[in-house]
């Protein structure tokens, strides 16, 4: 009997999990055409339900139902398996993130790590996508997007080895638990150089503007999706949205002090310790969500040598200068 | 006899895609393989408790170094030479080496004994997380390997850059 509860509680967590993600993946679409029309001066989707609001069932229903093209010449097998390449680590960094205090589905001790070696796996699908459809633009695409993420996930990476040193750990809920020892209650202020260099990252590994090279329909009409139909080009559509999410988690809860708030705000206003926490993780995630968008209306798409020059000649530098500071800081003020 | 099972499932998984990725003629579809294999190993770093290990397998062997391998596979383009009969043929010297290699290894096996335990306990590990145990034996008893070991790692980085200059220098 203890077995089977044990082994229900996590297949429950998990479902929570699962569903809550792709509902958010839904409503996700649904945000940024309404937020990007109207910084356009248009009103996005309006017609499907009330307000629009079912058009990403729309979407997914047309997707679902669209014929699925494979090319001739494709190599059927690695192009069945790259999206699911590309989905299932995304999905599986979902379950060592903690949502709230004490709510995660896997306690591990590495915790921060899984997501990097996650991240680092879904690369394949990527550059698979775009070899196994046996054409040019597909390949060039897959080719561009995978030296991007490889590039600016060393920055991540050493901006995030600033947050471990500061903390002590590498598990997320202990992360979070040492940042409300800080004035503000988060690193952001305090591993600045770190905190920008991870935002900037983070557009870099979801594929969006302005690092969208991989997709610039000018030069490569849709660089790896470009032989993708129906629903496993709803699969790469699913993991960018779920990428999108994590990143905005792990900046919330690396660099924003995740389900808590700063503690001068409750001495000021005692009543809001009583708000629970999941609610301030959500807003600080859909917060980034929102720059997402922000940034995709507003700023114009790089070049792809610009690129790489940010990456490496920019951003890896600064990031191991935030890091000599932060352990100098960490070794001679704060210890 | 779970934890037999499990390792007996990571032991055999790991030996037959090894077969598997030497025998594949799409060098696209090895590359793959290895990829399963790689996760399988960091499966039993896991299974015999190194998490870090487990983690670090993954991001460092699949998520750098075999994506290189599979960046020189995509450049190399050897959609012709997988239609040959066969790369190489007969007995070769290497086969010899590594065969006796082998034999050492297997006749070494029966005599591995537990290392020592001094203060690295398990129960010490678990309490102490095993980044900690690992990085405080790295950079405090270990500090002057560790540093040989960094600078050998520079050089070739160093002459990969000095070539790479040259040639950009010749081409133009």
């Amino acid at each position: 009997m203890e077995f089977l509860y044990n082994l229900m509680i996590p297949i429950i967590k998990v479902a929570v999990v699962f569903a809550v993600t792709l509902l958010h993946v839904a409503y996700a679409t649904y945000f940024e055409r309404k937020v990007i029309g109207r910084m356009q001066c248009r009103i996005g989707p309006t017609e499907v339900g009330p307000y629009g609001l079912l058009q990403p069932f729309a979407d997914m229903f047309k997707s679902l139902f669209k014929e699925d093209i494979i090319p001739a010449k494709a190599d059927k097998a690695v192009f069945f398996i790259a999206p699911v390449i590309v989905l299932a680590p995304t999905m599986s960094s979902l379950s060592v993130i903690p949502f709230a205090e004490g709510f995660m589905i896997a306690d591990v001790n590495v915790g921060m790590l899984f997501i990097l070696a996650c991240a680092s796996l879904s690369v394949y699908g990527i550059i698979l996508a775009g070899w196994s459809s046996n054409s040019k633009y597909a390949f060039f695409g897959g080719m561009r997007s995978a030296a991007q993420v490889i590039s600016y996930e060393i920055a991540m990476g050493i901006s995030l080895a600033s947050v471990f040193l500061m903390a002590g750990s590498v598990r997320l809920d202990e992360i979070v638990k040492a940042q409300y020892e800080y004035t503000f209650s988060m690193y952001a202020p305090h591993l600045l150089i770190g905190f920008v260099v991870f935002l900037i990252a983070a557009f870099a590994e979801t594929n969006r503007t302005p690092f969208d090279l991989p997709e610039a329909e000018t030069e490569l009409v849709a660089g790896y999706l470009t032989e993708y139909s129906g629903f496993r080009y709803a699969l790469f559509f699913l993991s960018e949205y779920v990428a999108m999410f994590i990143m905005s988690s792990i900046i919330t809860l690396c660099f924003l002090g995740g389900w808590t708030i700063p503690r001068f705000i409750t001495d000021i206003l005692p009543f809001l310790s009583y708000v629970p926490g999941i609610l301030w993780f959500l807003s600080k995630v859909y917060f980034f969500m929102f720059f997402y968008y922000w940034i995709r209306a507003t700023i114009p798409r790089y070049r792809f040598d610009q690129l790489m020059a940010i990456g490496w000649k920019i951003l890896i530098p600064l990031s191991l200068l935030n890091l000599l500071i932060v352990a100098f800081v960490k070794r001679f003020v704060i210890d | 006899m779970l934890p037999q099972l499990f390792f007996a499932y990571f032991a055999v998984m790991i030996l037959g895609l090894a077969l598997v990725v030497i025998t594949r003629r799409n060098m696209v579809h090895a590359v793959v393989w290895m990829l399963l294999m790689f996760v399988h190993i960091g499966g039993l770093y896991l299974f015999l408790n190194a998490e870090f290990f487990a983690v670090i397998q993954v991001i460092v062997y699949a998520g750098a170094v075999l994506v290189m391998f599979l960046f020189v596979v995509l450049l190399l383009n050897l959609r012709e030479e997988q239609g040959l009969p066969i790369f190489i043929r007969g007995v070769q010297g290497r086969v010899i080496i590594g065969l006796i290699l082998l034999l050492t290894l297997v006749s070494a096996a029966g005599q591995a004994s537990k290392g020592q335990g001094g203060r690295f306990s398990i129960d010490y590990i678990q309490r102490q997380t095993h980044i900690k145990v690992l990085g405080s034996v790295l950079f405090n008893d270990y500090v002057y390997p560790f540093l040989i070991m960094g600078f050998i790692l520079f050089v070739p980085m160093v002459a990969v850059v000095v070539l790479a200059i040259r040639r950009s220098n010749g081409s133009s």
